[in-house]
């Protein structure tokens, strides 16, 4: 009985270590907040929401890391204005739950300015009407979803192109390319099956022939589908999601021997993609995929980007970094501009909302920005891809062989 | 001395082929005949108007070609399951416990076997210009090694996390194991950010695995469809059937199998008796640990990739096979998983054709748990198990 | 010896009138703190630890009940207007504690392993997200491409009838699920409820063809919230506007309904529960739960005991899942996923199986944990990463430490040992239920040689 005692008591005192700990960081947040000597001048946080934990913390580590980069690189000029500007990643867990809560919390700062934001659409949209309540400027670096703007919010705004572009994008592509017959299939996220939906309703248009409409959230064994792929014979399949899916059915297809096409979208972008299904990818008619974030031919900054990326992190970017890192350069300009407009006095967060929409050609590494009144970007740079090699280190070799200028549409 | 030189049991060696054998043809013809009957019976409906409008192919003769390879896909994916499921239906059999952590222990067992062959293809070891005897011996040792670290690994979990358990109620265990799962997850991935730096992880392309033998083409109407079967998938089936053959042998025919068969029928008779129950129980986690260090590393081979949270799906799966066919024996593992792997191909492949797109691939998750729940109001103790008089 | 005289504190402590003035300086002490440090996490656990210091404290109920009433209605939705933050968390509490509960009528009382309660929330947030949004008007659209000029189906003081409809679909479902699992035991029920919350998830990401009903994985939006008359909001202000400090909007005060609701459901919840306990049925369930076998010979019907432990466990789940479509606005599938309801599982066992504040406390330690703790650490760390910090001994630079030993990207972990560690030295839980104290008592009592 007293071991039991002695070990729960144990237990106690090591919550309690942990609840100190963590007690501790509230008088050093509210001493910055009240711009302590510690940290000299006045502190501006912007927010990072995304999966940190759970098993999409792959992607969202990532938007974390690359909001970091960029508060680490780009926050010169505001640090020569007398402030200092500090990340504060919060981790949403994927779940709208905690992503509300943390909302919540990041309101309740004064010192957050702006917030980059939200790996899944699920979770920006409740989260967003706090920060659409509280006036507070959010920019979206990964969700797709037209809803996210298309409620008319001043406050929020997303660099990525919407679902009901991109999809659009894939299906021009195909038919200019004279692809008859298309299987389309897409990973059940809010983000694949908006592009995939898309991509049907277009192709359909074009007069291409949709052999299925099938979604999945298998990673590993797409042994049914391709059954059915191989049966129906399509000239291209089309697949709306990541490249940890995409990559390894685009494998076990061309492995069964399917010589289509292959078509993605912006979250194939990944050098995985070629470590996944390697030379897999170039045989039969090729692989391609659609992006608003050009190859490192296209933009010299996104090589920059990698190399930078690697050595602070130790490992590559994954999809949405680049965003993410352009997504938080956005705010950082944006609280620049408000600050400027405000003779150099911390701003308010509506002036900062105001001047991320009224940012004019923000040229970031992913392509240049301006946002329209509901808060997409102007005209977004649609890129296809051609992947030239199925060695990873060559991805960035990858040729454009199509570039479209294309507006969301209108609010 | 004399307990080694015992002769071979060949009976118990042969008794599970048989079995094998009588499952995957006997599971195999039932489901061929039900989807060859649906197919008949919608042959003349609209989804067989849709699939002629489409392909010029009738419904039935559509069914009819994709059929082999379906089966063989399913099979594989059985083999899979049934090797997975070996893990949980031991423990349960002796401890009577679900061991959710054994998706973890499995995905250990993967992480440990690729990391090894990824090692080996940086040193220039397999991949290209290596013999093809030294690709299957680097594999094979690959394999042991994953399963090593996995066996270390359950045993390790069941000293630190359920030993101490043994005669809580019932509940206290699983939800020990769950947290054990949520741990080892995490445990994994950072041992990944802080060495490698990468979470997918990919099977290195060496050796001949990849290579599809190809067993001629079925024709489709105008089309012809090639059957072709991946070398992998062979060693995929081969290494399962191993295991379960090695497995049976040594529950059912060796003195370390008939302790665990007395621990698992009465734990305080058997230590009566002189066994040390506590190590036989660490024996049947090690063994259970190392067959799904070993399913984790086919797994990988068969799929590819993985990242730290590859185990919960196929674990999942797995129990369900395990459920399926009567959990607690190892007979039953092997039929719910020949039976789970076969019917999510077979949902897979041919629902959406049959209802024409309304329910696709993507149900064939809910299908199996369906026929889970179907099985379990006619069996409540799954297929094969026996209908144990509770212990009061 | 110590122990001694730690026992006498405690006498001490509790008796007199000196618990009333304690449990009273107690509740004064966070409320003041937590006025004063708007955003310091610890001032907030002061101020909701006085709810145990309250129940713990050996005092007149009436006592106890008007100052917990106080707390909760009043001085919580003021400090929680003040810092919407602590609302939230508040109101997370709230609706998992109501959660737990009727998970604890299931596995605690009834020893019926669920592992997919959150399909019974899921039917909840799903009714009031289809029938309180435009969603039958787009039922013929593929997502994404309706119209936006739709009318909303029905007008949002229906809220208040489907938090009703809610309980008695969610109780159906639990009926239907009951029915062919009842002849299946312990750790099979498991595997079978475990499929049943993967079926309503993958049916709620799914639907969206041949008829669109829940939109698939692109989730329902917008989805009406009761309404909320500008005099409650000016008359809130009026009252509350000098101590909150700044004008509370509509949102806030939306925040406030929700929590208060939330609040009414728990409280009906735990008095159910409680009579349900003590009652024929109650008594009926612990019988089945202590041993089926015996339960049958002495006549007790096993399938309506289980089945009304199911049913009565999941239309409290379904009452929330209303309440939570009607909160967020939004409902999508990824809300419901197996996490879900191993959390909860969670916070049943961790408060102890089978009692009903524990179940509370459970709800509330691991809300917490999650929100804030695991939160504010890694914010606190990552603060430091930044900053110029260094270790004083080891003259470590803050710096250097790797990105990747956040904590609160290893919840899970933490999560994990946690619950191995309770499961090993605390196995019945924070705050065991009276008669499971008993149990284990007697049951390790012949082990021991």
């Amino acid at each position: 009985m007293f071991k039991r005692s002695f070990a729960f008591l144990s237990l106690l005192v090591i919550a309690s270590i942990a609840l100190t700990a963590c007690g501790s960081s509230t008088p050093a947040t509210q001493a910055a907040d009240s711009g302590s000597p510690a940290t000299s001048g006045n502190v501006i946080k912007i927010a990072s929401q995304s999966p940190l934990s759970g098993d999409q913390s792959v992607i969202g580590v990532d938007i974390k890391n690359g909001a970091q980069l960029a508060i680490d690189q780009l926050s010169g000029p505001l640090k020569d204005m007398g402030f200092t500007i500090q990340l504060a990643p919060y981790d949403d867990m994927a779940n709208p739950d905690n992503g509300v809560a943390n909302a919540k919390q990041i309101v309740a700062d004064p010192a957050i300015m702006c917030v980059d934001g939200h790996y899944n659409s699920g979770v920006q949209i409740p989260s967003s009407e706090v920060y659409h309540s509280a006036g507070l400027a959010n920019v979206s670096p990964a969700n797709t979803n037209p809803t996210v703007t298309t409620r008319g919010y001043a406050e929020v705004n997303r660099i990525v192109g919407r679902d009901d572009v991109q999809g659009v994008v894939g299906a021009d592509f195909a038919a200019s390319k004279g692809v008859k017959s298309v299987y389309v299939m897409h990973d059940k996220t809010a983000y694949g099956q908006g592009i995939a939906e898309f991509f049907q309703q277009e192709a359909k248009a074009k007069g291409l022939e949709v052999l299925g409409f099938e979604g999945t959230e298998e990673k590993a064994n797409f042994d049914p589908i391709i059954t059915s792929i191989i049966a129906a014979n399509p000239e291209a399949v089309y697949f709306g999601g990541m490249f940890s899916q995409a990559a390894v059915m685009f494998k076990q297809a061309r492995d069964r021997g399917y010589e289509g096409m292959f078509i993605s979208d912006d979250g194939f972008d990944s050098s995985d993609a070629a470590k996944i299904a390697g030379d897999t990818l170039m045989a039969g008619a090729g692989t391609f995929y659609s992006t608003v974030s050009g190859p490192a031919a296209a933009y010299a900054d996104t090589a920059k980007f990698v190399t930078d990326f690697k050595a602070a992190f130790n490992h590559d970017p994954q999809p949405f970094a680049a965003q993410s890192y352009d997504s938080a350069a956005i705010c950082l300009a944006a609280i620049q501009n408000a600050i400027k407009a405000n003779n150099n006095q911390m701003p308010t967060r509506e002036a900062v909302a105001k001047a991320v929409r009224e940012l004019k050609d923000f040229k970031g590494i992913t392509g240049v920005y301006n946002f329209n009144s509901i808060g997409d970007p102007v005209v977004a740079k649609y890129f296809v891809i051609q992947v030239m090699s199925g060695d990873p280190a060559q991805w960035s070799a990858n040729e454009i062989v199509q570039t479209l200028d294309i507006a969301p549409p209108a609010p | 001395m004399k307990k080694y030189l015992k002769p071979i049991n060949l009976m118990e060696l042969l008794r599970p082929l048989g079995q094998l054998i009588v499952f995957s043809l006997g599971s195999a013809a039932v489901l061929s005949i039900i989807v060859l009957a649906l197919a008949i019976v919608l042959n003349n409906t609209a989804a067989g108007d849709k699939i002629f409008a489409q392909l010029k192919v009738s419904l039935f003769a559509y069914t009819v070609a994709n059929l082999p390879q379906v089966l063989v896909d399913g099979l594989t994916l059985g083999f899979v399951y049934a090797a997975i499921a070996l893990g949980y239906t031991m423990v349960y059999g002796v401890l009577e416990f679900i061991n959710f952590a054994h998706s973890e222990i499995f995905a250990i067992g993967a992480f440990v076997g690729v990391e090894i062959l990824i090692a080996l293809q940086n040193a220039g070891l397999i991949g290209s210009g290596s013999s093809l005897f030294m690709d299957y011996v680097f594999l094979i040792l690959a394999m042991l090694a994953g399963m090593a670290v996995a066996g270390g690994a359950a045993i390790a979990m069941e000293r630190i996390a359920y030993r101490p358990l043994r005669n809580a109620p019932r509940l206290v265990p699983l939800i020990s194991a769950i947290g054990v799962s949520f741990f080892l997850q995490d445990a994994i991935r950072l041992t990944e950010s802080l060495t490698t730096g990468q979470f997918n992880r990919i099977f290195p392309t060496f050796g001949n695995f990849d290579k599809r033998i190809t067993f001629g083409k079925i024709p489709m109407g105008a089309a012809e469809l090639p059957f072709s079967v991946p070398i992998k998938s062979f060693i995929v089936i081969i290494a399962a059937v191993l295991m379960l053959v090695v497995l049976n042998y040594l529950v059912n025919a060796t003195k370390v199998g008939k302790a665990i068969r007395a621990v698992a029928q009465d734990r305080a008779t058997a230590s009566l008796m002189g066994i040390d129950v506590n190590h036989i129980i660490a024996i049947t986690f090690l063994i259970g640990g190392a067959l799904g260090g070993a399913a984790g590393l086919l797994y990988a081979l068969k799929f590819t990739r993985i990242d730290p949270y590859v185990g919960f799906y196929p674990g999942l799966k797995a129990f369900t096979a395990a459920v399926l066919g009567g959990i607690g024996n190892l007979t039953g593992a092997l039929l719910g998983g020949i039976i789970l792997g076969l019917l999510e191909t077979f949902a897979g492949s041919y629902l959406s054709i049959f209802t024409m797109g309304a329910a696709g691939v993507e149900y064939k998750d809910i299908f199996a748990f369906a026929i889970l729940i179907l099985v379990l109001i006619f069996r409540p103790n799954g297929l094969l198990g026996e209908n144990v008089t509770e212990k009061v | 010896m110590s122990n001694l005289s730690f026992k006498d504190l405690k006498t001490t402590m509790q008796s007199g009138y000196l618990p009333y003035l304690l449990a009273g300086a107690h509740v004064l002490i966070g409320t003041i703190l937590v006025y004063l440090n708007q955003r310091s996490i610890i001032a907030f656990l002061v101020l909701l630890s006085s709810f145990f210091s309250l129940y713990r404290i050996k005092a007149d109920m009436r006592y106890k009940l008007f100052i917990g009433a106080v707390l909760a209605l009043i001085i919580i939705p003021v400090l929680g207007v003040r810092n919407i933050f602590y609302l939230e968390v508040i109101f997370q509490i709230s609706v998992f504690s109501a959660l737990a509960l009727g998970l604890n009528i299931v596995v605690g009382f009834a020893g019926l392993l669920d592992l997919g309660y959150v399909a019974f929330y899921a039917v909840g947030a799903y009714l009031w997200a289809f029938f309180g949004s435009k969603q039958f008007y787009t039922l013929p659209y593929t997502p994404g491409s309706q119209p936006t000029d739709l009318p909303f189906l029905l007008p949002s003081d229906m809220f208040y009838l489907f938090i009703f409809l809610a309980v008695i679909v969610a109780a159906i479902t639990g009926i239907l699920l009951g029915l062919p699992v009842l002849r299946v035991r312990g750790d099979y029920l498991a595997i079978v409820t475990l499929g049943f919350g993967e079926v309503i998830r993958v049916l709620a990401a799914n639907l969206d063809k041949p008829l669109n009903f829940t939109n698939g994985p692109q989730g329902i939006t917008p989805i009406q919230r009761p309404p909320m008359p500008q005099s409650v909001v000016d008359g809130f202000n009026a009252i509350f506007g000098k101590l909150v400090g700044h004008q509370a909007d509509v949102s806030a005060l939306y925040n406030v309904m929700f929590y208060l609701m939330a609040l009414g459901i728990i409280v009906i919840i735990i008095i159910v529960s409680r009579r349900l306990e003590d009652s024929k049925i109650g008594r009926a369930w612990a019988a089945v739960r202590e041993d089926e076998t015996a339960a049958i010979a002495m006549g007790i019907p096993l399938v309506k005991t289980k089945l009304s432990a199911f049913a009565a466990g999941a239309s409290f789940a379904g009452a929330m899942g209303v309440l939570l479509a009607a909160s967020r606005t939004f409902i999508s599938p990824e809300s419901f996923s197996f996490m879900q309801s191993i959390g909860v599982l969670a916070m049943v066992i961790l408060g102890g199986q089978g009692s009903i504040p524990g179940a509370v406390l459970g709800a509330a330690t691991i809300t917490i944990l999650n929100l804030q703790v695991l939160q504010g650490l890694s914010l606190y760390l990552s603060q430091l990463r930044q900053s110029d910090a260094v270790i004083p001994i080891i003259n470590f630079a803050w710096k250097n430490l790797s990105s990747q030993l956040d904590p609160a990207q290893y919840q899970r972990m933490i999560f994990g040992l946690i619950l191995v560690l309770m499961m090993v030295f605390r196995p019945e839980g924070i705050l065991p239920a009276q008669r499971r104290i008993k149990k284990l008592a007697s049951e390790s009592a012949p082990n021991k040689e």
